[in-house]
């Protein structure tokens, strides 16, 4: 042996380049990973951001008592005959006269063709307005109505002149009297609070679809999951973990909780359509029956860590504690579930957003649907029609009108919010609770 | 302590559960993909007037959404199924099985199927005997029949582009695809002398057999990619057109009036696909839509009937309806499906 310890040789070289090659694919590996999560940003971002701006007519209104309520007697009944096509008429002479009154020309554009910049959806708007408030009619009122998917489409770069010239449902002179509108400040752009708040709109009206009931939706489902997961997880595990004797059976069962875990979700819908739906004749598309299906779902998902949570309670505080006189129960709820805890809920958190995003079980239990009508206040509301966020989402990529392209990123761009709360309340509790031995 | 109180509240839940057979009312709708933008509308537009809560409408296809129908009467059924194809024997019979013994059938209106290309590709005058030579498995040259190897549309018919031919039809489980297959394949098929040859080589028994046998032969597209068979929605056919701007793709016409920025349609037999020449029996590719409505629910589960005369209304289902606007090709005979619904007459025997 000879050289200095100070010169490397052949093989202390060889091996020094192969730790650096083999951090160098390390470093390639991030950066393909990094690419692919910055350009799903941006494409989700590109196409999903506008969905919170939308483009709005504000004009006034006058609410006609000759046209809403013939009779002048402010009946309800007779007030709900009056449909939302009288009141589309109302909206689109209002905006013809407040154009007229601010000198705009409209061309060629006839009152319907006016009106037609209008979303329908704000016919309904209005009405449930005037039968929420009777009183209004015969007054004047300043009221801000959607514009149509094809005008805000337009000031969102979607729709330009010459693709307007070949779309049947607007037209270029339509699009000049939007900018028209746009510079006597009737029409503007500005931050859509009904894209939360709003229920799901038909392929017609893409500019008033929402997220409001699919949120709930979900929002209940999560609620029913908590209630039940949680509680039969924890004490499945602690029963497993703390007083289950070791034999074949427990085996049995450890096996099988690892295999569900592993099972594609799919199966839990077949499960709930056969048990929850045509067994026990629980409601379709009820968020309890999804909240049920995704409860089967989450429950080895929560079994899992919450045991290993346990397991990793060392045991000599299982033995100072039963060293000075606690009973197996006080052992474990004094001490190891406590210490535990922090573990359990990172596991539970986690399991809760996989639910979140799940579609595939919703399928067979009817949640795959249009529902327009928000369902009521919890426990009740839990029975009736709704929708859940991925749902929503898978909805509006399957529609045909452009306008929910961008709504499906925007759906996209709120359920990644939620799931980043959620894991990073995760992981803020982990850091925070956590305890190393 | 918390985690008790939890698990008080999550078996006051399970009891509850068991006890819910509240009464449901709101209808419940599913079935075909077709039907289910003119299923939203008509249901959000029924929900606004206020007096009956909007129907929950799910998609699905039209098979299955006609199972669904058939797997009973009560209120865990669905009300009514969405089909853009007719209800077939095989499924009268499950619902009879069932007890679903009447059965209403509400025709609202006819679905064009159009060929539509990149906006600046060349444009396209097909015949179904272009689309047949074009994309067919097998074809009739000089009285056998051989695979087909037509590269360019060009070398099916000298009139179309020089373009290579790639074709996005819609999947079997399409009720789109049935359409496809007996007015275009198959009609191409007997127009280029393949569907004799094919009835001539079947090694079927019978005469009905052979035809069958030959129909499902006329039905099938060539595999070498040059069809592409596209199993999700119309959406993904035209994501496949922007990637690929030298390919047909099929399409709704509804699809396509909303996407007239996108996409060029082709010219059937010389004939512009709108809702006017598909009214009118000119443009050949088209086909009924249809409701089937679960009477023994009318009655029971509020505003059924309400929602189905609403759905045929002139306001809605009419030449000047809101889901003519949409791109459905009326009925000429409306009157008569709202004077049956009317009458709440139920559909005869398959003829």
């Amino acid at each position: 042996m000879s050289g200095s310890l100070l010169t490397q040789d052949k093989r202390t070289r060889a091996r020094n380049a192969a730790e650096a090659r083999f951090r160098s694919y390390g470093i390639v590996a991030i950066i393909l990973a990094l690419l692919a999560l910055v350009w799903l940003l941006i494409s989700i971002l590109g196409n999903g951001l506008p969905a919170f701006r939308q483009t709005m007519l504000t004009f006034p209104v006058t609410l006609d008592a000759a046209v809403l309520d013939k009779a002048d007697t402010r009946d309800p009944q007779a007030l709900a005959k009056v449909t939302t096509i009288t009141y589309g008429k109302l909206l689109s002479r209002a905006l013809s006269a407040e154009l007229a009154a601010r000198g705009i020309d409209a061309g060629t554009l006839t009152d319907k063709d006016i009106g037609s910049l209008i979303s329908e959806e704000s016919a309904a708007q209005l009405r449930d307005k005037v039968l929420g408030d009777p009183g209004l009619i015969g007054s004047t009122i300043t009221f801000q109505a959607l514009a149509t998917g094809r005008i805000d489409g337009y000031y969102k770069g979607r729709v330009t002149m010459e693709t307007a010239a070949k779309d049947k449902n607007t037209s270029p002179e339509k699009l000049a009297l939007a900018d028209k509108m746009k510079d006597a400040g009737i029409l503007a752009m500005r931050f859509n609070p009904g894209f939360i708040l709003l229920p799901d709109a038909s392929d017609k009206r893409p500019e008033a679809a929402g997220l409001g009931v699919a949120i709930l939706g979900s929002a209940y489902m999560m609620i029913v999951v908590l209630l039940l997961s949680l509680p039969i997880g924890v004490a499945a595990s602690l029963y497993l973990e703390e007083f289950a004797p070791r034999n074949r059976f427990t085996d049995l069962i450890e096996v099988n909780i690892a295999n569900l875990a592993a099972v594609p979700s799919i199966v839990y819908g077949i499960l709930g359509l056969s048990f929850f739906i045509n067994f026990a004749g629980l409601p379709r598309s009820a968020p309890v029956v999804g909240g049920l299906v995704l409860v089967l779902m989450t429950l080895p998902r929560i079994i899992i860590p919450t045991r290993a949570a346990l397991n990793a309670v060392p045991p000599s505080i299982r033995d100072a504690a039963l060293g000075v006189g606690a009973s197996r129960l006080q052992t474990v709820f004094h001490h190891v579930l406590p210490l535990a805890m922090p573990g359990i809920l990172t596991g539970t958190i986690i399991g809760l957003a996989q639910a979140l995003g799940e579609t595939a079980p919703l399928l067979l239990i009817g949640m795959v649907a249009f529902v327009k009508d928000f369902p009521s206040a919890p426990p009740e509301g839990l029975f009736d029609p709704a929708s859940a966020l991925p749902v929503q989402i898978y909805n509006w990529t399957t529609r045909g009108d452009p306008g929910f392209v961008e709504r499906a990123s925007g759906a996209i761009i709120v359920l990644l919010v939620f799931l980043i709360i959620m894991n990073a309340a995760a992981i803020a509790l982990r850091r925070r609770f956590e305890r190393r031995w | 302590m918390s985690l008790s109180k939890a698990t008080v509240s999550a078996l006051a839940l399970v009891a509850a559960t068991s006890m819910a057979a509240e009464a449901r009312d709101q209808l419940q709708i599913a079935g075909s993909s077709t039907v289910l933008p003119y299923a939203t509308i008509v249901a959000e537009a029924f929900g606004e007037q206020g007096s009956f809560p909007t129907p929950v409408v799910e998609g699905g296809g039209s098979g299955a959404g006609r199972k669904k129908f058939c797997e009973g009467v009560g209120e865990d059924t669905i009300d009514v199924a969405n089909s853009s194809s007719r209800i077939t024997q095989n499924d009268i019979d499950a619902c009879a099985a069932a007890g679903v013994t009447q059965i209403m059938e509400v025709r609202i209106g006819y679905d064009g199927i159009v060929f539509a290309s990149d906006i600046n590709g060349p444009d396209f005058a097909l015949t179904p005997t272009d689309v047949y030579l074009a994309i067919g498995g097998k074809i009739a040259k000089d009285g056998a029949l051989v695979d087909n190897t037509a590269k360019q549309w060009a070398d099916v018919n000298p009139a179309l582009p020089k373009q290579d031919i790639l074709a996005f039809i819609p999947g079997t489980k399409h009720g789109t695809r049935e359409v496809f297959d007996i007015k275009v394949l198959e009609a191409g098929c007997k127009a280029t002398g393949a569907y004799d040859l094919f009835v001539a080589t079947s090694t079927e028994a019978d005469e009905k057999a052979k035809e069958k046998d030959a129909a499902t032969k006329c039905h099938t597209p060539r595999t070498d990619g040059a069809s592409v068979d596209i199993d999700g929605d119309y959406t993904e056919t035209l994501a496949r057109l922007a990637a690929n701007p030298q390919a047909v793709g099929v399409f709704g016409l509804s699809f396509y009036e909303n996407n007239t920025d996108k996409l060029k349609v082709a010219t059937v037999e010389g004939v512009v696909p709108s809702v006017e020449t598909i009214a009118n029996g000119s443009y050949p590719v088209s086909r009924p839509l249809y409701i089937y409505v679960k009477k023994q629910h009318i009655g029971v589960i509020p505003g059924l009937k309400e929602y189905v005369s609403f759905f045929v209304s002139d306001d809605m289902a009419g030449p000047d309806g809101k889901l003519a606007e949409y791109g459905l090709v009326p009925d000429p005979k409306l009157a008569d499906t709202q004077a049956a619904v009317e009458a709440e007459t139920e559909m005869g025997p398959l003829n």
